[in-house]
């Protein structure tokens, strides 16, 4: 790669650069994880984002986190109202968001101070700090300003000041409209990025946009690059490797959809919730285009008995929710279950119980997924750890609900939601998309329910075939569907739903081990928290740890072969974003502990006294924090 | 599909069948429930319509009303108490080829799947919804429905309802969107006929509220209006209800009611004094739901494979040149 990364690129003042008072030499960089913090609208997020997309298209691993505030319009220059994006660049592939962040961008200093408290921000980092708080008409901005730059100052940080208003000022009349690409600018020259794609990538983001305004924002980039050449002291090079198969940048939502339209499937009903809703969104735009509805319900019921309608007449449909709605739609998944009728249900979770932290991910849902709706219920619950699972996971879960007439519960979470990471460009495979329904006539007297002893499995009669006139209901019944009055007609319904999930074990693989085969400690995660914990255990391994890691895609029903792997590590735990109680408590004790969701689902399979970690910060785990969780757990004698 | 079975299809469409074949067992009803009334019409209208029996579906909720798709020889979805509508709702937007009735109860439809109801009027998905009011709930044993009649006394209020019931013509009025609003009584078979029969073909939601006798538990109640004809306004249309000379000696209040009228539509639903019997309202022109997409457009594999490149193509990365 051409290492003068602005070559080609007509830049307008060319001669200041060359007149910088000092000699800059660029450091080399496994990775950086950078983040950009500003008032919600002003444009953080798109310069993150930006930022984010050049990297990977220079061939960079990337793994973005949206910073998002919990308000709609929240109050300027308040903690709360940080919004931004936290990048993660490295020089090989990157699975998670990371520890804290090494260089921060931050439009004004309150946004700043709510990361400072939330511990994002590397001790000593770098942070460009927007300086026109410091000549402001408001005294008490003055002063906040200053005050909390002295402080950061005085706790070690590289504060840098930024005029981005004044330089912005030099080129258009609303700073709120293009000091993020001023920004980006910067970032590009800090992380000697290819100025020809930065451009490529900002002509792409506003490509629905007039001339006049990607003229306008290539001209605030370039002057964001130019300023930081000549008055940074400081310069980065993190190496890129060009992949040689062509990519997708996306994040975990938009991939679920995308995954969705690959299915086949053709009815979503929702009803708007955070953090689900963005995959509507883009589903609402593109489903059209294969024939697909994307329904919006009157609430979370409805939504969910709307796609057990679709499903019943026609391919399997899906519903996709978040943590409040999922608890709605307990009832419905019962009659799905009680029928038999495929459903897809994905559950972006959220932090709850309750209204909980609508915008930050948690993994809390799991026991909710497993052992929701009243009544027995056997259902399959799958987990997506990454954002390319997230694609192909939606192939998965409809062609399980198809053919083992099943509800596939999809848990998915915020953190995965909003964060991008490239995965190789799938190809399509017509494997993936359901078959036509089927309206072929059955013969005479076809039972709706032909329980298979062995496997549980009964064939599906769709209105439309001729002979299968029956009618479907949520009461016990019998093969003809008919009300059970009989204990008896009760008991075998109950045995062959149950069946059909034991029957779909045995298709399940025993999943692969992450480090050792065997060990001290094993680490059992599911879901978004993969490759933090996957770091973590890389990261312990170097240091000498006999630490392995367990990464669990089905979690109802359990592959075979799990008690086998954990005979052979001494210790055995889970790490999970949600609660467990501290034995630090003085309350807490052996009787009285609650684990964490998986921990408890393992200890009552297993009878492995399986131990447990986690936080619910509200934030992705990071891989630093995990692995001192395994130094210490390594370090503990005694039990488990 | 194969072609022998397309010409089953085709066949079935205009084979006619017995009422028989459109019955499956016998109804587990009360003797006197104005329920097997409402079944005897439904039955006789498949038979006149010649609805082939697998493209028929008969969708409910929970209640005795709602045991009616157990007893059609169609088939049947029995779901959950207030969803039926939703789950009708689902099996429209994919299949118009299907015939859909929905059976509700005034405790399904009113109370617990109030929202459904309200929504279902507005989406105006072509379906034929007959809501069962016997002003109480019959399957629970005997307690004040969101229809019973103030003072009613029942197992939840054994001082008597305190509140005025909910009007389910007038609230159906209410909402934007309604295209098809219609009442009528078990009791007088020809014209509950006829009136399933008009929201048979009305191209949208046909919403039809039948005054439904629970012998049972409210014996008393409709007792006055079935043995006095002056309590029932009928009204008359060249798009409504035709009324039989025989039966106009009988019912002699009678009104010609333009359905398209919605002014005196409403008037009509707030009568306390009478009865009204008959097609309140039609709207043929208002939207419907289910047209927002075109459901004959087939996600076909080769379909699916250019739609997803073209948003593939969005967010590529190229390898380097």
């Amino acid at each position: 790669m051409d290492t003068t990364p602005n070559s080609g690129i007509g830049l307008a003042k060319k001669s200041e650069a060359a007149t910088a008072p000092f000699k800059k030499t660029t450091e080399t960089l496994r990775e950086h994880i950078i983040e950009v913090v500003s008032d919600s609208g002003e444009g953080a997020q798109k310069c993150g984002q930006t930022f984010a997309a050049i990297a990977a298209r220079m061939g960079n691993g990337i793994w973005t986190v949206e910073i998002i505030p919990a308000e709609i319009q929240p109050p300027a220059r308040s903690i709360e109202g940080a919004s931004g994006n936290r990048v993660r660049v490295g020089a090989g592939r990157i699975s998670n968001g990371g520890d804290e962040a090494d260089l921060v961008v931050a439009f004004n200093e309150q946004a700043l101070i709510g990361r400072l408290r939330a511990g994002e921000l590397k001790p000593g980092c770098i942070i460009l700090l927007e300086d026109k708080w410091a000549h402001d008409r408001d005294p008490d901005v003055v002063a906040a300003y200053t005050e909390t730059r002295a402080d950061l100052v005085d706790q070690g940080y590289d504060v840098r000041d930024i005029p981005m208003e004044d330089e912005c000022l030099k080129h258009v009349r609303d700073t709120k409209k293009g000091k993020n690409m001023f920004a980006l600018g910067m970032l590009c020259s800090l992380y000697s990025m290819d100025m020809k794609m930065a451009r490529e990538q900002v002509a792409f983001i506003f490509r629905k946009k007039s001339e006049a305004v990607i003229e306008a924002n290539y001209t605030l980039l370039d002057a964001g690059y130019e300023w930081a050449e000549s008055n940074l002291d400081f310069k980065y090079k993190i190496p890129a490797t060009k992949s040689e198969k062509a990519q997708i940048v996306v994040n975990g939502n938009i991939a679920l959809a995308l995954g969705v339209m690959a299915s086949g499937m053709q009815v979503c009903a929702m009803y708007p919730i955070t953090p689900a809703t963005s995959a509507s969104h883009y589903l609402s735009e593109v489903f059209q285009k294969v024939g697909g509805v994307v329904h919006q319900a009157e609430d979370e019921i409805a939504a969910c008995t709307f796609a057990i309608g679709a499903s019943y007449a026609g391919k399997c449909a899906l519903t996709i929710t978040s943590g409040p709605g999922y608890s709605l739609k307990q009832e419905a998944i019962g009659l799905a279950v009680m029928g038999e009728i495929p459903l897809v249900v994905i559950n972006v979770q959220r932090g709850g119980p309750s209204t909980g932290q609508p915008t930050k991910g948690e993994q809390s849902d799991l026991l909710a997924a497993v052992f929701g709706s009243h009544g027995d219920a056997p259902k399959v619950v799958m987990a997506v750890s990454g954002i390319e699972d997230c694609f192909y996971s939606m192939i998965t879960a409809r062609r399980i609900a198809e053919a083992f007439h099943m509800v596939v519960v999809v848990l998915t979470d915020a953190n995965l939601a909003t964060a991008q990471q490239p995965f190789a460009r799938p190809q399509f495979s017509e494997g993936w998309v359901a078959e036509a329904v089927d309206q072929n006539a059955l013969p005479d007297g076809a039972e709706p329910y032909n329980w298979d002893g062995r496997t549980g499995l009964a064939r599906r009669q769709v209105p439309g075939q001729p002979h299968g006139m029956h009618c479907l209901t949520g009461l016990a019944h019998d093969r003809n569907s008919r009300v059970a009055y009989d204990p008896e007609i009760n008991q075998e319904g109950m045995l062959h739903r149950s069946l059909k999930l034991a029957a779909f074990q045995k298709t399940l693989r025993t999943p692969p081990l992450f480090g050792g085969e065997q060990g001290d400690l094993l680490i059992i995660g599911w879901g978004s928290s993969r490759g933090a914990i996957e770091e973590a255990v890389e990261r312990s391994r170097a240091e000498g740890l006999k630490v392995s890691s367990l990464h669990l895609k089905f979690i109802q029903p359990l592959a075979s072969g799990l008690k086998e792997i954990f005979g052979r590590f001494k210790k055995v735990m889970t790490v999970e974003s949600n609660w467990n109680d501290s034995m630090d408590h003085e309350l807490i004790d052996g009787d009285n502990r609650r684990f964490s969701n998986l921990a408890w689902l393992i200890r009552g399979r297993y009878l492995v006294d399986v131990d447990c970690w986690g936080e619910v910060k509200g934030q992705p785990l990071k891989p630093g924090a995990i692995c001192q969780v395994i130094r210490e757990k390594l370090e503990t004698e005694g039990a488990c | 599909m194969s072609s022998s079975t397309t010409e089953r299809l085709l066949r079935s469409d205009t084979e006619r069948h017995p009422i028989e074949d459109y019955q499956r067992c016998v109804p587990r009803w009360c003797t006197g429930c104005g329920n097997n009334a409402i079944l005897t019409a439904m039955q006789r209208l498949c038979r006149d319509e010649r609805l082939p029996r697998e493209k028929t579906v008969f969708v409910s909720g929970i209640g005795c009303s709602s045991r009616f798709p157990h007893y059609m020889n169609t088939y049947g979805f029995h779901g959950l108490h207030g969803r039926a509508l939703p789950i009708a709702e689902g099996i429209k937007m994919r299949r118009p080829d299907l015939h859909v009735f929905v059976n509700t109860g005034d405790g399904d439809c009113c109370s617990i799947g109030a929202a459904h109801w309200i929504h279902a009027i507005r989406y105006n998905m072509d379906m034929t919804v007959l809501m069962h009011d016997n002003n109480i709930y019959g399957l629970t044993k005997m307690q004040a429905s969101p229809t019973s009649p103030t003072g009613l006394k029942s197992n939840t209020s054994p001082r008597g309802t305190q509140l005025q019931p909910i009007n389910p013509l007038s609230v159906t009025l209410g909402v934007a969107n309604a295209s098809f609003v219609a009442q009528a009584v078990d009791w007088i078979p020809d014209l509950l006929y006829q009136t399933i029969s008009r929201a048979f073909h009305h191209k949208g939601f046909s919403f039809v509220r039948i005054l439904q006798r629970c012998p049972e538990f409210v014996p008393e109640l409709f007792e006055e209006s079935v043995s006095d004809p002056a309590k029932i306004l009928l009204l008359s249309h060249e798009k409504g209800l035709h009324i039989s000379p025989e039966l106009s000696k009988v019912y002699r209040n009678q009104e010609n009611h333009d359905p398209g009228d919605a002014d005196r539509a409403r008037e009509i639903a707030a009568m306390t004094d009478y009865i009204p019997f008959g097609i309140l309202y039609q709207d043929t022109e208002a939207p419907r739901h289910e047209n927002v997409e075109d459901p004959d457009k087939l996600g076909t594999p080769a379909m699916i494979k250019s739609a997803l490149d073209e948003e593939f193509d969005k967010f590529t990365i190229w390898p380097a040149e």
